[in-house]
């Protein structure tokens, strides 16, 4: 067998959107979690530190996929992008709004002001956390894409049941892998209830997890996402097992195995498909007829091969200066006892 | 159909609005990420604490510029496939790998280390922290030239063949395109822009303040050492930004004239619409207002200097400019159509192209100004008067002394400068993009062309709406927020927590520090 270069460009495409997906994914979760878990603004306060110094690294993970989808693979970027035209629009706006209230929430002092970036903080990461899983569904499924290439149908033609659980995936998934993250992160009382949280969750997050992978397998499925579907029923078994035991680091290295493994199954399914048509075979989207000419690709793949490790390296190195976990120091207690009083 | 809601027109809204937008916080970053990365720096080699507190202030003023500069160039990232799917699918082998490189290289360099620079203050070295502003300053460098290279190559298509079967360009040699004298000359003219913005920023704050400082002053207010602090902190900083404003401005119009020339040559149209030359002329004369008569096709009225566009062209006074008229007609004969169709909006262009002129270089003159009339080390007031060592040691300020002067014009004008360069980069980058038309790949693809066919105009209304109100909502925020970060200064009480080694042993378990 011959080794195409667009094979092993979608390869590290579904890899980027592997990292990304694994990275911010607990980001997402935090944010979900500000709702769920913390009690008031110091607690949310500490979960968002948990994620202050990464998370903008995080989320180059997103641009650089959807980059190399534009250099690689010019058609798949321009039909997903058009076609997933407002689910595309919520994405966007949503990171726009959850980036700047990240960076702007500690600029100001009072309450009101942390109030209001917390609730965008948690709404956005409500809203983008299942969009992925509605929109890779969807491309896993098949939309209507005409000859022209162009998406040919409307918003109602995204909206499916299998879509929907494909939303819903993403949504408990991340949830659970950033509860495990709060977990490892925190400490006391906080901690104690990301581990509860992620306890009940994960429960929730294994039915509908399996629930899509099986009917991902019955429609295009073969023996490695057969393998896969192992893979994660296990992981997330475990993960749960390994939270009830309180090894924090594991239970998230295996809740991170599992979106891998989700990711990963995703984009078996869709192989050598980069984007099926739902109205013929003959006018898929393939890695052969989408992607950009041989000479661009070797270009990209030097790049790709001489920067990914570097950038892995360095991502890496900022997790392990950052490895403490974040501690609550209730400095403001004394304040807030005297405006109650 | 209703011309005024076709999708082209809607999406060249959009990308005109948000592009013209994002290009507000770009310069800015590019130039405070290098001030901040100088500062830091003065501050680890010579540990003057006046550094750290300049670096700190302009780096948290750095911090909420550049959240709205990433966020916005997410839309920017994305738009390309939403609004011009054609556009993607024609360029996609050569426009994106500029792109897919600025996030493999830049952005995660920037968005990697800055997350390390805000939290990392008492967890890295003193040095390793330097390191890590640098860093996103090379990120931010990085980034505009790469998004300059796929704009070059729109404005100037090189090292490519076109495929025989599918009608599209392929790459043939990337080089090329990485370094065509039209991105070499782009780069150096943005850059140099991005630290006149930068100069003419940090002139405006440090003038609001040092007017705060001498207006108290001259009322018989005692600062007290923390204001003195402030103002040692004011001083140093207006030195630097004069300084950059006149040097970065003296660089932006020698760049400008050197991309003019390039331009002149390969983009004849959009020089002649810059100058509102209808007919080829030789000599040509350079146009200082013009009023245009587009259905007459010549100018009403029109105030020239003969000779003058002959020498911006070609540095002569004689040779022959090409005129509007002709280069249409050449464009009609080669591309087929009415001459009418290849000329751009000559109203933008013309005054797009002076505005840009105008306020750069005063932001320019205005910087120019400042560093002669601040050459002497006692203009505030004997009390405030800057020690030997707090004048950076510039060649045009060392040894000279002369009497105060300044009154509270200098300190207003030095307050309105901040705005020159950002209205001059909108109006360039209005000027470019407009000039080009119609071509969004020039002499390839028509803007027409490009837009994406399957979406319709509800979402494009839908996403345009939701942009505009967005974008307006955050700028009100962010300006507020700017607002009061400038005028609370610097905070002097910052005590530098950092040792030259590790801060933190191993051994130690201090919780992380509580950011948000």
């Amino acid at each position: 067998m011959q080794l195409h270069l667009h094979d092993v460009w979608f390869v590290l495409i579904a890899a980027l959107w592997t990292g990304y997906f694994f990275l911010e994914g607990f980001d997402f979760g935090i944010g979900i979690l500000t709702r769920v878990v913390a009690r008031d603004d110091e607690e949310r306060g500490v979960l968002l530190a948990t994620i202050g110094p990464v998370w903008d690294g995080n989320e180059v993970w997103l641009l650089t996929a959807v980059g190399a989808t534009f250099a690689a693979f010019p058609d798949w970027y321009a039909t997903m992008c058009s076609g997933f035209y407002l689910p595309m629009l919520a994405v966007v706006v949503c990171l726009i709004v959850r980036g700047v209230a990240l960076e702007y929430r500690a600029k100001r002092d009072d309450a009101a002001w942390k109030r209001s970036c917390d609730r965008c903080i948690f709404f956005t990461s409500l809203i983008c956390a299942p969009l992925w899983g509605f929109m890779f569904a969807n491309m896993v499924r098949g939309v209507p894409i005409g000859p022209d290439r162009n998406f040919t149908g409307t918003l109602l033609d995204l909206v499916n049941p299998y879509s929907l659980l494909g939303g819903a995936v993403t949504l408990l998934l991340f949830t659970l892998h950033g509860a495990l993250y709060a977990a490892l992160k925190t400490s006391g009382e906080l901690r104690r209830r990301s581990r509860e949280t992620a306890r009940r969750a994960s429960g929730f997050t294994v039915v509908f997890v399996l629930a899509f992978l099986m009917w991902t397998q019955r429609n295009t499925g073969g023996t490695s996402t057969l393998i896969l579907l192992a893979v994660v029923a296990a992981a997330l078994v475990l993960a749960a097992e390994l939270n009830d035991a309180g090894r924090d680091g594991w239970a998230f290295a295996l809740s991170g195995l599992a979106v891998a493994a989700v990711t990963a199954t995703l984009f078996l399914a869709l192989f050598p498909a980069v984007m099926p048509s739902s109205l013929s075979p003959g006018l898929d989207l393939t890695v052969a007829n989408a992607s950009a000419s041989a000479h661009t690709l070797r270009i990209l793949t030097w790049v790709a091969a001489a920067m990914l490790p570097i950038v892995i390296g360095y991502q890496s190195w900022t997790y392990r200066v950052f490895r403490k976990r974040v501690v609550l120091r209730r400095a403001s207690a004394p304040v807030q006892q005297r405006e109650t009083c | 159909m209703n011309l005024a809601l076709a999708p082209e027109t809607l999406a060249r809204w959009q990308f005109g609005i948000t592009t013209v937008y994002h290009f507000l916080f770009v310069p800015l970053t590019i130039s405070l990420a290098a001030i901040t990365a100088a500062l830091e720096t003065a501050w680890v080699r010579t540990g003057k604490t006046k550094y750290l507190h300049a670096t700190k202030f302009w780096g948290k003023l750095f911090l909420i510029n550049i959240a709205l500069g990433v966020v916005t160039g997410i839309v920017q990232e994305f738009q390309f496939g939403m609004n011009w799917s054609d556009y993607s699918r024609f360029v996609g082998d050569i426009f994106g790998a500029p792109l897919a490189f600025e996030a493999l290289i830049a952005f995660f360099l920037e968005s990697t280390f800055i997350g390390l620079w805000i939290f990392g203050w008492d967890k890295l070295p003193k040095k390793v922290h330097c390191a890590c502003i640098w860093l996103v300053s090379l990120g931010t460098v990085l980034s505009s030239y790469f998004i300059l290279a796929a704009n070059a190559w729109m404005q100037h298509p090189v090292g490519y063949t076109l495929d025989k079967g599918t009608g599209r360009p392929q790459l043939t040699d990337f080089w090329a395109v990485l370094t065509q004298q039209t991105v070499l000359v782009n780069a150096w003219h943005t850059l140099s822009a991005s630290f006149l913005t930068g100069g003419a920023f940090v002139v405006g704050i440090s003038c609001y303040h040092l007017w705060k400082t001498k207006r108290a002053h001259d009322q018989g207010e005692e600062s007290g050492p923390a204001g003195r602090e402030r103002t040692v902190v004011m001083r140093t900083s207006l030195r630097l930004g004069l300084t950059l404003a006149a040097v970065a401005g003296l660089a932006t119009a020698v760049s400008g004239d050197s991309l003019g020339q390039v331009m002149f040559e390969q983009q004849p149209m959009k020089m002649a619409a810059a100058e509102a030359l209808w007919d080829t002329q030789a000599p040509a004369p350079f146009s200082a207002f013009a009023v245009g008569n587009l259905d007459e096709r010549r100018n009403d009225l029109a105030v020239e200097i003969p000779g003058l566009l002959s020498f911006l062209a070609h540095h002569n006074f004689n040779d022959a400019v090409p005129g509007i008229n002709d280069v249409a007609r050449q464009e009609a004969d080669r591309f087929g159509g009415d001459p009418a169709d290849y000329v751009p909006n000559i109203f933008m262009t013309f005054w797009g192209f002076r505005l840009m002129i105008t306020f750069g270089m005063a932001s320019r003159g205005a910087g120019m100004a400042g560093l002669w009339l601040t050459r002497k080390k006692r203009w505030l007031a004997t009390r405030l008067r800057t020690a030997d060592d707090e004048v950076p040691r510039l060649a045009l300020t060392r040894h000279r002394e002369l009497g105060p002067l300044l009154n509270k014009w200098f300190w207003r004008v030095g307050i309105l400068t901040m705005a020159f360069p950002l209205i001059s980069n909108s109006f360039g980058w209005i000027f470019t993009e407009m000039g080009r038309q119609p071509w969004v790949v020039n002499g390839l693809m028509k803007t027409a062309d490009a837009v994406s066919p399957g979406v319709g105009t509800a979402s494009e209304v839908t996403s345009l709406t939701v942009f505009t109100l967005l974008y307006a909502a955050l700028a009100f925020v962010e300006i507020r927020l700017m607002v009061r970060y400038a005028k609370a200064g610097p905070g002097t009480n910052v005590t530098p927590n950092q040792e030259d080694s590790p801060a933190q042993p191993e051994t130690t378990d201090r919780p992380l520090p509580l950011t948000y």
